[in-house]
């Protein structure tokens, strides 16, 4: 077990946790390997859709849509939820959440769940809640079941487990299913899973799930998976507790069509997802006979009022961002201290917990542009990175904050670009004061300050005599100064 | 064609070398190239590091500078990104409904100096000579920001004695983003490690790239690392003539 921790108050900063992580050279060929071959999948069934773009640009705006109207689409999917014989709940927050799950668990009689991979029960930290009071989850997807096992955090939306190979999954499976001789192939660890499952899919009466999406015309439900776990905690349980970020809405049955295609492609490269479960309500011949949902906010509806921001609730939570995202290749998802890694967490998390931890979150990126290229709803991820960027430094640079170097250097910089004097003189200075710095050859091996993290790994040519400009003017065909500051 | 040059203030104080090759290539093509002197930076540092109100004035300042530009050619792609994602969003924010319209009208005027030479001007052969082997390093702004395309590559193959080599992972960053490598410079160096790594293996003499952001970084291991191997401008290839062969 790392030092890593998911909890914003003890929580390190991204560089402080990539520094240590990137030390992990087996963890980092884990996450280089699976994240290859998922891009590569993916590539191929993206490249093979003639109409791609036109499917963004529809996931896209039926996401910005339904969330210029969420108050309206949630309504309608409360009613018609109920209608179906479904139980509606809304929870403000995270413990809100929480406790809503606990009581439920409580009335439905049951000390134990079966739970369907959700990275929603992992933002509220669900599990730790329902030990708390003496219920028992387990959880049923193969890759949270190895993190369950192994004491983990998930490293990945999509696939919590990737940061762990196969030979180490057959370690935790050993110990913990008390298993001594279990081989290390995809069927010997699958079946392994299998055989401790099945048992609780038969035996636990409660299920707990996430949702991919609720649809507001019908009130229903849709998750997707790929392993058939799901469809048995949704099926198979008297009991089915659903919670869901107010964000996952969308209006019709119809507008299905093209996230079916998107998230799949998107996600783990496959045209379609071998389960797709919708339902609505209650059926007195079939599935759970009491359904709940619970509509949480935290924090999603201070977003919607963020204009610049809001576009990170599109989110379909495909973690294509992820696997393609050069930082998140080199330091896996548990740098990024929450269960939202990459990309979408560097947006995602510093707002859901209001910018006080995850301040460093905006920053974990060189805005090369590569997440915005694969998401499938178009959100422009470099474009809020930099618009949270702001806001951090409207933070730090309040009273003495304005003091901090970074904000001192940045603000004397900027003084300097506003005169072409002023710009001048710099360029000279600079060649002086760089001048005890520069070696014989002619290069900078040392940077102090804030700089010096150029000069751990690179050398900085230095200065040459002369600038463009006073070239240029050598010339004698520059245009004058129009600068008379 | 007057073309007023953008320099940027890194190439004007780091890489005047880029300025002067930029300089020779319009001219050799037949063209006269101005310097409006006042001109500084283009705010990229500051807006994308969180400093916006101190990017918004930059703004201004490059439009008064060059408003009645016929084109303007800036060596450097993450700059000319900056202008066409950001100058927009950020006239607004001042509020200077002048200044909206100016950028506006302005915009189209500009051009990263490779796209300058294939889409403004139509050429992909500039009459260069420079005989080494080359590998090009397509910068994230000029592949996915001005979606340069094959642009830079068409005009190197078309460089007399050049041997250009395919560089695996073209569209992989080089791990440079701004102050992202000083901020986060171990990830940064993680990246920069397995750029570096495929610059090694097309055993290329020289990286070039439409960035000097990215090959200052770049250089900056390659040297570390005692490789051997250099950077350079797109620009300083193309100005490259039979008379200077060394």
């Amino acid at each position: 077990m790392s030092l890593i921790t998911f909890d914003p108050a003890r929580v390190p900063t991204f560089q402080v946790a990539a520094k240590s992580l990137l030390g992990d050279t087996q963890m980092r060929k884990n996450v280089r390997h699976a994240t290859n071959v998922i891009q590569n999948k993916r590539a191929i069934v993206v490249n093979e859709m003639p109409d791609w773009q036109q499917l963004r640009e529809s996931g896209r705006q039926i996401k910005e849509h339904t969330l210029q109207h969420l108050d309206f689409y949630l309504k309608q999917f409360e009613e018609n939820c109920t209608a179906a014989g479904g139980v509606v709940h809304w929870a403000r927050d995270a413990a809100e959440a929480r406790e809503i799950v606990i009581d439920l668990v409580k009335q439905s009689g049951s000390n134990e769940v079966i739970k369907i991979k959700s990275m929603t029960t992992e933002e509220i930290s669900l599990n730790k809640g329902l030990e708390a009071n003496g219920i028992h989850a387990y959880e049923t997807d193969l890759a949270e079941l190895i993190i369950q096992m192994g004491n983990d955090l998930p490293s990945h939306i999509v696939v919590p487990a990737l940061h762990k190979n196969r030979q180490q999954i057959r370690e935790i499976f050993k110990r913990e299913m008390n298993l001594p001789d279990l081989g290390d192939q995809p069927a010997d660890l699958a079946e392994a899973a299998r055989m401790f499952l099945r048992e609780k899919f038969l035996r636990v009466k409660t299920g707990v799930s996430g949702a991919n999406f609720l649809i507001a015309e019908t009130g229903g439900v849709c998750v997707v998976e790929s392993e058939g776990n799901g469809r048995m905690c949704l099926t198979l349980p008297e009991t089915l507790i659903t919670i869901a970020g107010v964000e996952k809405v969308i209006p019709r049955y119809q507008d299905l069509e093209v996230f079916a295609q998107l998230l799949p492609r998107s996600a783990t490269g496959e045209r379609m997802n071998p389960y797709t479960s919708i339902w609505t309500g209650v059926h007195p011949t079939d599935g759970p006979r009491t359904f709940h949902i619970v509509l949480m906010d935290n924090a999603r509806t201070k977003i919607l009022a963020d204009e610049e921001s809001r576009q990170t609730l599109a989110c379909i939570r495909c973690g294509a961002c992820q696997n393609i995202c050069p930082v998140y290749r080199q330091t896996g998802g548990h740098a990024y201290g929450s269960v939202y890694a990459g990309p979408i967490g560097a947006i995602l998390t510093p707002q859901l917990q209001e910018m006080h931890s995850g301040q460093s979150l905006p920053y974990a990126s060189s805005l090369c542009g590569a997440c915005y290229e694969v998401c499938p709803v178009k959100i422009n991820i470099p474009e809020v990175l930099i618009h949270l960027r702001h806001k951090v430094v409207e933070q730090d640079t309040q009273g003495f904050g304005a003091l901090n170097p970074e904000a001192l250097a940045m603000k004397a910089m900027a003084m300097l670009f506003m005169s072409e004097s002023r710009f001048r003189a710099a360029q000279r200075m600079g060649r002086m004061a760089e001048r005890p710095l520069v070696n014989k050859a002619g290069w900078v091996t040392w940077l102090p300050g804030l700089l010096g993290g150029w000069t751990q790994v690179r050398d900085l040519h230095e200065m040459p005599k002369q600038t463009f400009r006073e070239w240029f003017e050598q010339r004698g065909e520059s245009e004058g100064s129009a600068d008379g500051k | 064609m007057k073309v007023s040059l953008f320099i940027t203030c890194y190439n004007d104080t780091l890489f005047p070398g880029t300025g002067k090759s930029v300089v020779n290539v319009l001219e050799r093509l037949g063209h006269t190239v101005v310097f409006p002197a006042g001109q500084t930076c283009c705010g990229q540092m500051h807006w994308n590091t969180g400093y916006q109100e101190e990017a918004l004035p930059l703004v201004a300042r490059f439009v008064s500078q060059f408003k009645d530009a016929e084109a303007v050619v800036i060596p450097s792609s993450s700059c000319v990104a900056m202008m066409r994602e950001h100058y927009v969003k950020m006239a607004v924010q001042t509020g200077d409904k002048q200044l909206l319209a100016d950028v506006e009208s302005l915009l189209p005027r500009v051009w990263e100096f490779s796209e300058f030479l294939t889409k403004k001007l139509g050429l992909t052969d500039v009459g260069a000579y420079f005989p080494h082997r080359v590998t090009y390093h397509a910068s994230c702004h000029g592949l996915r920001s001005l979606e340069l395309g094959d642009g830079p590559a068409s005009l190197l193959r078309n460089v007399r004695g050049i041997q250009l080599v395919e560089l695996k992972g073209l569209e992989q960053c080089c791990g440079f983003g701004g102050t992202f490598a000083v901020k986060n410079a171990e990830v940064s160096s993680a990246m920069l490690g397995e750029k570096v790594q495929a610059i090694l293996n097309t055993q290329a003499e020289m990286c070039t790239a439409c960035d000097n952001s990215c090959l200052m970084h770049i250089e900056g291991a390659l040297h570390r690392q005692r490789t051997g191997v250099k950077t350079m401008h797109l620009a300083e290839v193309l100005a490259g003539s039979e008379g200077d062969a060394q």
